[in-house]
């Protein structure tokens, strides 16, 4: 159980979450989903231990994680960042055992099976400077995969990815989910968050304005309350497609 | 030892036995030279000397790795952190303050009040560089940046004050010695100055081996790196203790001696798997080999004078970080 307890978040002097309190359960993928500035990236670095909260506490298994050393909580946790860098032109089997850097092991096992999980069979010996967008972000989960976490923290993993690969990296959340670990992810995409998600937080200007599973989380009342869209679900359940009218959008209050 | 560390050592030890026998006086291995000159000549003056290019080199060189890795970049240097004009200052304030030493202690004056000069320059990042990690944990942002630029600063007035020391000179004759101090050399180096350096720079290296793995988290950006489980304090502190000890012996015992810490990683890079981690120990011996094969050229090059060691070495560092440039912008590196 990974859970936020009246957590108050601050970055540069604002506050930019209020008193949020939420239980993640492991099993599941958890969509945190809201507008440009909702609070949702500083939400998942608090949950994995990256920043510190101005208030209440995040706690993995009932321990407060800004009490936990940080090399049990990177074992624990692991994170992949919005936009994720690659400084050096380094190979991929390298760029995969980084994430085994907080069990000071060589991971071997480890390692294959994460490269094997995402396909990167082929790729292993390829310069991270020569991957395609899509490539570069399966390595990057497999860089995570490879660490073992207990919860896998992901800030918008699909934003730069074609369909086909969104929906070959959900897949891939979605087997990490089945085999027990936590998933947490970041979206943009409300349809997506629909269809692929087991519960969805959505946050509004630093407050959780939902905590619920998709199909009564994302009702077309709070869509136009939270992001000012009109709009609405056509489909069924797990087939879901969002459609908005033009001109109907009421441009955010905020 | 990887494979780069393997072929600098190979090279490091061609490059000694034929610094050790070039100079003015061109010592041929096996002829029979009678036994005062030469054996003098090697083991006073050309043996301390090669031994004292490869511990500065290699110190340079392993600086110059651990700062690329920090700073994720490759065009980084350890002169940023401002520990060399820092060194060189407290250099400077000895030609003023070596009329107050006992002169049992004026030949030490120099090397000591640059290491001190260095440790005021750690000192001084130490700080802030409590306060900065501390910040990124809150939030506040900043971070690698803003140490940076820190440094930056710390190098600039260190910068200013030398040169307001040269420009308040007590006398032309220690006017003219500042200048060409500072320009960096080995010249009638001893076995003194080996002693001094050479166990600062080993603890040096040493202290940046114990920063690789973190500068290798570092790779994938701050936040993925903090995920890992870096400290980001604990890395800043390795960072400002080995560049320290390092950077701030090599300009206790030479003067300042430019790029070798920017360029000799670049050579070292395409050997390796390219993570920070297999750069520092290869990047000591390359560092080594670059500062023993250009201090024995200026000493055999038929100039009137010896040219400076460090004039050289910025001679050949400048049109190599225009290539690196030119190189940079079609995506090459």
């Amino acid at each position: 159980m990974l859970a936020a307890e009246n957590l108050v978040l601050a970055r540069g002097g604002a506050r930019v979450v209020e008193n949020l309190s939420a239980a993640l359960a492991p099993g599941e993928i958890t969509a945190i989903i809201g507008p440009n500035g909702a609070g949702k990236s500083s939400l998942l670095l608090a949950l994995a231990g990256l920043l510190r909260p101005a208030a209440g506490r995040v706690a993995l298994e009932g321990e407060d994680l800004a009490a936990l050393a940080p090399r049990a909580r990177a074992q624990a946790l692991g994170y992949l960042p919005q936009a994720p860098e690659i400084a050096w032109d380094v190979a991929v089997e390298n760029l995969v055992a980084l994430g085994r850097l907080p069990w000071r092991d060589r991971g071997r096992p480890e390692i294959e099976s994460a490269i094997a999980a995402l396909g990167l069979d082929e790729l292993r010996h390829r310069p991270a400077s020569r991957l395609s967008g899509g490539e570069r972000a399966r390595v990057l989960l497999a860089r995570v995969l490879a660490g073992t976490p207990r919860w896998i923290l992901a800030d918008e993993p699909l934003a730069a990815l074609d369909l086909a690969h969104q929906i070959a990296l959900l897949a891939h959340l979605r087997a990490c989910a089945a085999a027990g670990q936590g998933v947490v992810v970041v979206l943009h995409d409300l349809a997506l968050a629909m269809n692929h998600a087991d519960r969805v937080l959505v946050l509004d200007a630093g407050t959780l304005v939902v905590d619920a599973a998709p199909e009564a989380a994302l009702a077309p009342g709070l869509i136009a309350q939270v992001w000012g869209v009109a709009a609405r679900w056509i489909g069924e359940p797990g087939a879901r497609a969002l459609l908005t009218a033009k001109g109907d959008a009421a441009p955010p209050g905020r | 030892m990887n494979r780069a560390s393997l072929v600098f050592a190979l090279l490091l030890a061609v490059l000694l036995p034929l610094s050790l026998l070039a100079g003015r006086v061109w010592i041929e291995p096996f002829a029979d030279h009678g036994p005062a000159n030469a054996a003098l000549i090697l083991a006073e003056l050309r043996l301390p000397r090669a031994v004292l290019a490869i511990v500065v080199g290699a110190g340079l060189g392993a600086a110059g790795a651990a700062m690329q890795g920090y700073l994720r970049n490759p065009l980084a240097d350890p002169g940023l952190f401002g520990i060399a004009p820092m060194a060189a200052l407290g250099a400077v304030a000895s030609f003023w303050l070596a009329p107050l030493l006992p002169p049992a202690w004026a030949p030490l004056g120099l090397p000591l009040l640059a290491l001190a000069g260095a440790g005021a320059g750690m000192a001084a990042l130490a700080l802030i560089a409590g306060r900065t990690a501390e910040d990124a944990r809150g939030g506040a942002g900043g971070g690698i940046a803003l140490f940076t630029l820190a440094g930056l600063m710390i190098a600039s007035l260190a910068g200013a004050l030398t040169a307001l020391a040269i420009t308040l000179a007590p006398n032309p004759f220690a006017l003219s010695e500042i200048v060409l101090w500072l320009n960096g050399a080995l010249t009638d180096r001893s076995w003194r100055e080996v002693a001094i350096a050479a166990p600062l720079v080993a603890g040096g290296v040493g202290v940046l081996a114990l920063a690789a793995k973190s500068l290798d988290a570092l790779t994938l950006g701050e936040e993925a790196a903090r995920s890992l489980g870096l400290d980001p304090r604990r890395l800043l502190l390795l960072l400002v203790a080995g560049v320290g000890l390092t950077v701030g012996a090599g300009v206790a015992v030479a003067g300042i001696i430019g790029f070798v810490g920017l360029v000799v990683p670049h050579l070292v890079r395409p050997l390796t798997d390219r993570l920070p981690s297999s750069l520092i120990l290869p990047s000591a011996l390359a560092g080594a080999c670059l500062v023993l094969a250009a201090d024995s050229a200026v000493r055999v090059l038929p100039l009137v004078t010896e040219l400076r060691l460090g004039i050289a070495l910025s001679l050949i560092g400048a049109p190599f970080f225009l290539w690196l440039l030119l190189r940079m912008r079609r995506g090459m590196l």
